[in-house]
């Protein structure tokens, strides 16, 4: 039953008015010559020009893709692992305590997971750095990346595995040659996720960072917090513009391979017939 | 010999890392706070061997959780975190309930699209849709420009800085977790069950009522703990659009481990905090375990 109606057409067009205003005037108001953040002055990309020369913020945004990237890429072989042992790896003991351990940290609080980290640093005796910002991104995102490749490995046909096996692959060969080409796109979306969400994120970083290391979020929130700033409204720019485009590039990749696979399965049946 | 390897990697990974920081956590909130580095005591000292070990036992205690309840702050902040996520978690069911409903009765090619618009704010960064509220709700900011501009108001709304404002951030940054789930129960929804109820005469909005509402059950209740659970412990929100008055758990957290620098007190915040969360967790839990078997059969 779809039905066009008034009271549809208005709930979603307030909805995305609600969801994207605020990002489309800030987006506006950076482009504003006029340090008064909320009085136009006028169109001009000074804010962006003294963005590039402030050092602090170029250091800090060196920092976050570092700690992004490392901690991302062992995030999706540790979650991918992960994924396969809940998924794959039958009984074993202390299973149940090792899914509430997958589980948990998508759950808990960001200010708790931050102070139990900062308290293990301190009770070793870890400088806290870069370093330790990739342990602590890297453990809360690799619970993320294990949901999404559990997700794609249940519902991945098992006898394929097994055929390779008993064709006398060892297990990781069966893993690499079969499995793995069949979850690639869940584990490419799981590092995408872990990515963000270590871009993103302040409340641990700040928890587990040193004097040696500011990522950009800690800087962003140190600058906001007296108010608002035009020269973190050039900023925020550019992330919702490079997020929009990965975002968008994304799902249309996404959406012609879905297109090709259909193409090519409806071949396969016409040969079959 | 592989297989051990596989479980052993990911499992040590989080054993240290996630569980053994909660148990220190844990010790630290049995602790005293001290002048020293780090700022409580006991530590624990092995090179006095048994002794060591029991001295350290017997130093614990409960005081910090006995303060937490003394002082009357701490468990405000705690009653005013629940009462600001639930009713944040409510205002978002209101404004996202139409808006899945929408999109589960838009034409189907419609909808990857709508979808993709849903999921975009998710991926952009969190903190910079907390800040882009600062900009409109400020006193000179454009929602007081627009409604003085239409006459609705003289003098300019103070929003920025108080509990409204906090609403606002909470509805805004977590509404696609409400969106999503209950798009995903509507869109499932037979669509001939609402025929039969209208040819057995239902009006439509009763047909909505008693069909629609009850078969989207749990896509209401995931959404609504996919935002009260992670509201109740929010930090950004109320540190960067609340004002001073405004009392949330994660705020004082953050505020008695950063400016007051007292630990232990910190520690036993943190662990109260996660005994309230358990039981949204375990409710959210078996919903889903519900929803499984549901599909299941």
């Amino acid at each position: 039953m779809r039905r066009f109606t008034w009271f549809n057409a208005t709930s979603l067009t307030l909805g995305f008015v609600f969801l994207y205003l605020p990002m489309v005037i800030l987006v506006i108001y950076s482009f504003n010559a006029s340090k008064l953040v909320t009085v136009w002055a006028g169109f001009s990309t000074k804010w962006y020009g003294t963005l590039f020369q402030n050092e602090a913020f170029l250091d800090a945004a060196w920092v976050t893709i570092k700690v992004a990237v490392v901690s991302s890429t062992f995030a999706a072989v540790l979650g991918t692992m992960a994924a396969y042992v809940l998924v794959r790896g039958g009984r074993f003991m202390g299973r149940t305590l090792f899914s509430g351990m997958i589980y948990a940290p998508l759950v808990m609080p960001e200010v708790i997971t931050g102070l139990s980290l900062l308290l293990l640093f301190i009770g070793i005796g870890f400088d806290r750095g870069m370093m330790t910002i990739i342990l602590a991104h890297t453990t809360f995102s690799m619970c993320y990346v294990s949901v999404v490749v559990s997700s794609r490995l249940v519902s991945f046909d098992r006898s394929l595995e097994e055929a390779a096996l008993d064709l006398g692959c060892s297990p990781f060969e069966a893993f690499r040659l079969v499995t793995l080409p069949v979850i690639a796109p869940a584990v490419i979306s799981g590092w995408l996720l872990a990515f963000t969400l270590s871009l993103d994120d302040l409340v641990i970083a700040s928890f587990t960072s040193g004097p040696s290391a500011t990522t950009l979020p800690i800087k962003i929130y140190s600058a906001v917090r007296l108010g608002v700033s035009p020269e973190i409204n050039a900023l925020s720019t550019m992330m919702i513009s490079i997020v929009t485009v990965g975002v968008i590039s994304a799902s249309l990749i996404s959406k012609r391979a879905a297109v090709r696979q259909q193409r090519e399965e409806r071949a396969a049946e016409r040969i079959d017939d | 010999m592989r297989r051990f390897t596989l479980i052993a990697v990911p499992y040590f990974w989080l054993l240290v890392l996630f569980l053994v920081p909660f148990i220190i956590v844990f010790k630290i909130s049995l602790s005293d706070t001290a002048l020293a580095i780090p700022p409580y005591t006991p530590t624990l000292d092995l090179n006095s061997g048994w002794e060591g070990i029991k001295g350290f036992f017997a130093d614990l205690d409960w005081e910090n959780f006995t303060f937490l309840t003394t002082d009357d702050l701490y468990w405000k902040a705690y009653l005013s975190s629940l009462q600001i996520a639930a009713i944040s978690t409510l205002f978002t069911l209101l404004i996202g309930y139409p808006i899945a409903y929408a999109m589960a009765q838009s034409a189907d090619e419609w909808r990857p699209t709508l979808m993709m618009l849903i999921i975009l704010p998710f991926w952009t960064s969190f903190l910079i849709r907390v800040y882009s509220w600062m900009g409109i709700l400020s006193n000179e900011g454009f929602l007081n420009q627009f409604l003085m501009w239409t006459g609705l108001i003289s003098e300019p709304l103070v929003i920025l800085n108080t509990n409204t404002a906090v609403y606002i951030g909470i509805v805004y940054t977590y509404l696609p977790f409400m969106i999503l789930p209950i798009y995903a129960a509507l869109e499932k929804l037979d669509a001939s069950l609402l025929e039969a109820a209208e040819d057995l005469g239902c009006s439509r909005l009763t047909a909505f009522w008693l069909v629609t509402i009850p078969l989207s059950k749990q896509g209401i209740i995931a959404g609504c703990f996919l935002v009260f659970i992670p509201a109740l412990g929010e930090f950004v929100i109320p540190s960067l659009l609340g004002g001073s008055k405004t009392l949330m758990i994660g705020k004082v957290l953050w505020e008695e481990f950063f400016s007051n620098r007292d630990w232990p007190v910190a520690s036993a915040v943190a662990v109260i905090l996660l005994l309230i969360l358990i039981i949204p967790i375990v409710l959210f839990q078996r919903n889903e375990q519900k929803q499984r078997e549901a599909e299941g059969q």
